[in-house]
């Protein structure tokens, strides 16, 4: 397919070759850490372990060392599953969404962003896992046949909903992104020697690069992506439900499925942001993570904060609208009552901070954009608060009203599943080349700016070619 | 893959022949008879008189009728016109190159705005007959027809108000979507970049413009038929309906234009692209429509539920049918990639969109205003209510026509015309 040379090359530097992408990208896999990579894994160890003490300490003491009580009973939670599995968003529709439009850019970014799905939905999937209260039964929320009589998982609930939107999530997730390491991990192996060769080989599946194997390697890519992208949409669609099919003001309204899958979106491409904008220059890949990949997440950052913040307006506006008593308190409560500087935290996160990407300066800008990237974890975090806080504290009955604090456990939880996430990515980032090698090389001729100037000098001696040939007919 | 023979499409004008002169006039002809018969009926037919709701005034359903046919067209026509204004707005912000080979079709259709502003006007003559908000008396206490819940919206819902936003919304558009087409069209003379980046400048500012624009208009239109009832998602599903009957429509100009022999470089990677996206907005349409019904549905609360209610209890039969058709046969028809490339796939489906847009229109507007007992689709009068629609689509095909008949068909100096030209997946 023909590009044209006047776009913005996704590869940068002279003096690119298809050996200097395999050098560069998997060097570090094959090298000692460095000295950084030692600390920050030993800094994500510590907080594994607070993590550990912690879910061992509610195991051992039940859910009531958490703070909720019985008006707010889902707090942080409910809030970090959420925010857990909105993150876990961006890697597959980078990879499945982008495959189907044939955006180029998204080779560079796949890798990582789906490594990063698959961590944050372990984190995730952690809190219900505790939430509900007695982990080693968990399997009752399958609907298995048992011994019960005719006793089966509720599937009038969207919680059941949500187990089986997930754990397909993850499980397509997985193997998508495994399928994408094959070519790759047979590179290593077929660079490495002894015994990383032998496991590098075992995992590659016996990858030998024929025609046929990148044949099929091709199709059940396209098949991936066209299962992955109605999954992406269903998981927090379904996140959304277990909100919006109740009757809480605040939580039962029409557009929460749209809203909550364009702001984990959002949030995801704002964690995919973070992680490269170190990964980057940790690791050397600025020519490969260029300033125009940035450039493009940080304006789809800027558009789905657009519609989220598109979709708090309507919220507020449609409260009015409805003269509907309870929805309009609900609403003015949000903002003025004693929750205010969470409703706040969040507008100035979500809402102000992503219309700065307006400017293509600060789009450019690694700075700003790793602050604002940060912004947005930030406001996501506290639009789940805000969703749900704010929403259960001021009951139907005023008797009930309640305020609502975490405990030092549930804090501990919460940094502690950081913990998890930045272990299991500094593994990752160790053991697996953080970029798709073989994609990244499918798009070197046309994409790559040394290989783009030829193009461009080609067209332009085309032209005034043509041009001559004219002006002598004439 | 520099080998590409590459020879750039010269500028080529295209003539309305005179088979669809024939068809725009036959259009005009039907519609033009029918709202003839359909003001006789309305405006005398005084045997027509029957007690409203409550007996607090006689309502004449085939003036109702009239009004929520007028509507519902230039609802439809308007969303065909923004939808190609978004389709052009949204290649030029995504840096699509594949698209510019056919971008002269949706700058085309926003010609029809002026047009469109002038079907809105004429429905706020008529906008008693199908408002219950703007009876009057509704807001005042000690009127018969007072409505507390519509008292409460009054700030929002009142005439005035409303016909400012209205122009305020034409305005911006007609202005944003001619700076876009002036550019478009400038270019072809001069080639290079600065038209390109002004017009993605303006892309985005008409975007913006327009998402908040639509959802008001939303409200304000359609919603507000229904004016006790609320969605949140309602505005998004509207915008869903108009852009996939947008696409749908780009694609059959886009398959006919080449059959008459004009833009010979479309190929099927073309079709399959813009198939892909009828396929897309098809599904996402259903699911906006599902977000709606199944909250409302699950929750249960009686104002919430009574908007399906009176779609469920009167007209079950188009209640499935609109799904069948908007969701189902695109989604079975368009699954495999060859039938997004096949032209005998393609015309059905954009056809059935097309008709199934009607129908999903149809069933936001009716049952609110002339409700199960007098919609025009149980009787002889449908007939009536799509010839109204037929001389909307004919004024929509005159103005469209006429406009691509005045310019290069070809936007021969964009920068990235060559992308689209060799556009091969």
């Amino acid at each position: 397919m023909y590009e044209s040379p006047y776009r913005r090359p996704l590869i940068t530097g002279d003096d690119t070759t298809y050996k200097k992408i395999s050098d560069d990208i998997i060097i570090p896999v094959e090298a000692k850490p460095t000295q950084w990579w030692y600390m920050g894994f030993a800094i994500s160890l510590a907080f594994l372990a607070l993590y550990v003490w912690a879910i061992g300490y509610l195991l051992w003491n039940g859910v009531g060392s958490w703070g909720l009580n019985k008006t707010v009973d889902w707090g942080w939670d409910i809030t970090n599953f959420v925010w857990w599995v909105g993150i876990g968003h961006a890697g597959t529709l980078i990879s499945a969404v982008l495959l189907l439009f044939r955006q180029k850019w998204r080779t560079a970014v796949n890798r990582s962003a789906e490594a990063m799905t698959i961590f944050a939905v372990v984190c995730a999937g952690v809190y219900p896992l505790l939430h509900a209260g007695r982990p080693w039964v968990i399997y009752w929320a399958l609907p298995l046949p048992n011994t019960y009589g005719n006793l089966w998982a509720n599937f009038n609930s969207p919680l059941l909903w949500d187990v089986f939107a997930i754990s397909t999530y993850l499980t397509v997730s997985v193997v998508f992104w495994y399928v994408g390491l094959l070519p790759d991990l047979a590179s290593v192996r077929d660079r490495a020697e002894g015994m990383k060769k032998k496991i590098y080989g075992i995992l590659s599946f016996g990858w030998n690069g024929s025609a046929k194997a990148w044949s099929r390697f091709e199709v059940i890519s396209l098949i991936l992506a066209g299962l992955a992208t109605p999954l992406v949409l269903s998981v927090h669609t379904i996140v959304s439900m277990d909100f919006a099919t109740s009757v809480i003001p605040g939580w039962h309204t029409t557009i929460f499925p749209p809203y909550f899958v364009a702001g984990a979106v959002f949030s995801g491409f704002a964690m995919v942001l973070t992680l490269l904008i170190v990964a980057r220059k940790a690791m050397n890949l600025e020519n490969y993570i260029t300033l125009n990949h940035i450039d493009v997440m940080c304006k789809i950052i800027m558009v789905t904060g657009s519609i989220v913040g598109s979709a708090y307006i309507t919220e507020f506006f449609i409260a009015w609208y409805s003269a509907v008593e309870y929805e309009r308190y609900a609403f003015v409560n949000r903002m003025f009552g004693e929750y205010w500087w969470s409703y706040w935290a969040m507008m100035t996160c979500n809402v102000i901070t992503p219309q700065l990407f307006w400017s293509q300066k600060l789009r450019r800008n690694i700075t700003a954009v790793f602050i604002i990237s940060i912004f947005v974890n930030i406001g996501m975090w506290f639009e789940r608060f805000v969703i749900i806080v704010t929403s259960l504290h001021r009951d139907y009955l005023p008797s009930s009203w309640a305020m609502y604090s975490p405990t030092w456990v549930e804090i501990s939880m919460y940094m502690g599943s950081m913990g998890l996430f930045f272990t299991l990515f500094f593994l990752f980032a160790k053991y697996v080349p953080v970029i798709a090698v073989a994609e990244v090389k499918s798009i070197m001729k046309t994409s790559a700016e040394k290989y783009m100037k030829i193009t461009m000098e080609k067209e332009k001696a085309e032209e005034s070619a043509q041009h001559s040939h004219e002006s002598h007919h004439a | 893959m520099g080998a590409h023979a590459y020879h750039k499409p010269a500028a080529e004008m295209f003539q309305v022949s005179s088979r669809l002169k024939r068809t725009i006039n036959v259009l005009l002809g039907v519609g033009i008879l029918s709202i003839i018969i359909s003001l006789i009926l309305a405006y005398t037919g005084g045997s027509h008189e029957e007690a409203g709701h409550g007996g607090h005034h006689a309502v004449n359903f085939d003036k109702t009728r009239f009004w929520a046919d007028i509507l519902l067209s230039n609802w439809y026509f308007l969303g065909l016109t923004l939808g190609g204004s978004v389709f052009m707005a949204l290649a030029y912000l995504t840096n699509a190159g594949w698209s510019i080979g056919i971008r002269r079709i949706p700058e085309a259709f926003s010609t029809y705005l002026p047009y469109a502003a002038a079907g809105f006007i004429l429905i706020f003559v008529g906008a008693a007959e199908i408002y219950h908000w703007a009876h009057e008396g509704v807001t005042d206490p000690t009127s018969a027809n007072y409505d507390a819940i519509i008292a409460e919206k009054s700030a929002y819902l009142n005439l005035p108000f409303m016909i400012g936003r209205f122009l305020a919304f034409f305005a911006g558009w007609f202005l944003m979507t001619r700076t876009i087409r002036m550019h478009s069209l400038a270019e072809d003379a001069e080639g290079g970049f600065f038209r390109h980046k002004r017009n993605k400048t303006m892309a985005g500012i008409f975007t913006t413009f327009f998402g908040v624009t639509w959802a008001m208009s939303s409200w304000d239109f359609m919603m507000s038929l229904d004016p006790h009832w609320f969605s949140t998602i309602y505005w998004v599903n509207q915008f869903a309906g108009m852009w996939v009957a947008a696409i749908s429509t780009i694609m059959l100009f886009s398959i006919l234009l080449k059959r008459a022999g004009y833009i010979q470089f479309v190929n099927t990677s073309h079709y399959h692209d813009l198939g892909k996206l009828m396929f897309a907005f098809s599904i996402f349409w259903t699911y906006t429509w599902l977000s709606q019904f199944l909250l409302y549905y699950y929750a249960n609360i009686p104002e919430e539920a009574v908007y399906y209610f009176e779609r469920w209890a009167g007209f079950k039969f188009l209640f499935w049918l609109n799904l069948i058709l908007h969701f189902l046969f695109p989604l079975l028809m368009f699954m495999t990639r060859d039938a997004k490339r096949t032209e005998s796939m393609i015309i059905p489906v954009a056809t059935i969109i097309l008709a199934a847009h009607f129908l999903d229109l149809y069933l936001c507007i009716m049952p609110g205003t002339v409700g199960q007992a007098e919609a025009g689709i149980y009787s002889w009068k449908f007939i009536l209510e799509v010839g109204i629609f037929a001389f909307f689509a004919g004024l929509w095909l005159m103005v469209v026509t006429k406009s691509l008949s005045k310019i290069n068909l070809i936007p021969t100096g964009s920068p990235y015309l060559k992308e689209s030209v060799l556009h091969n997946t």
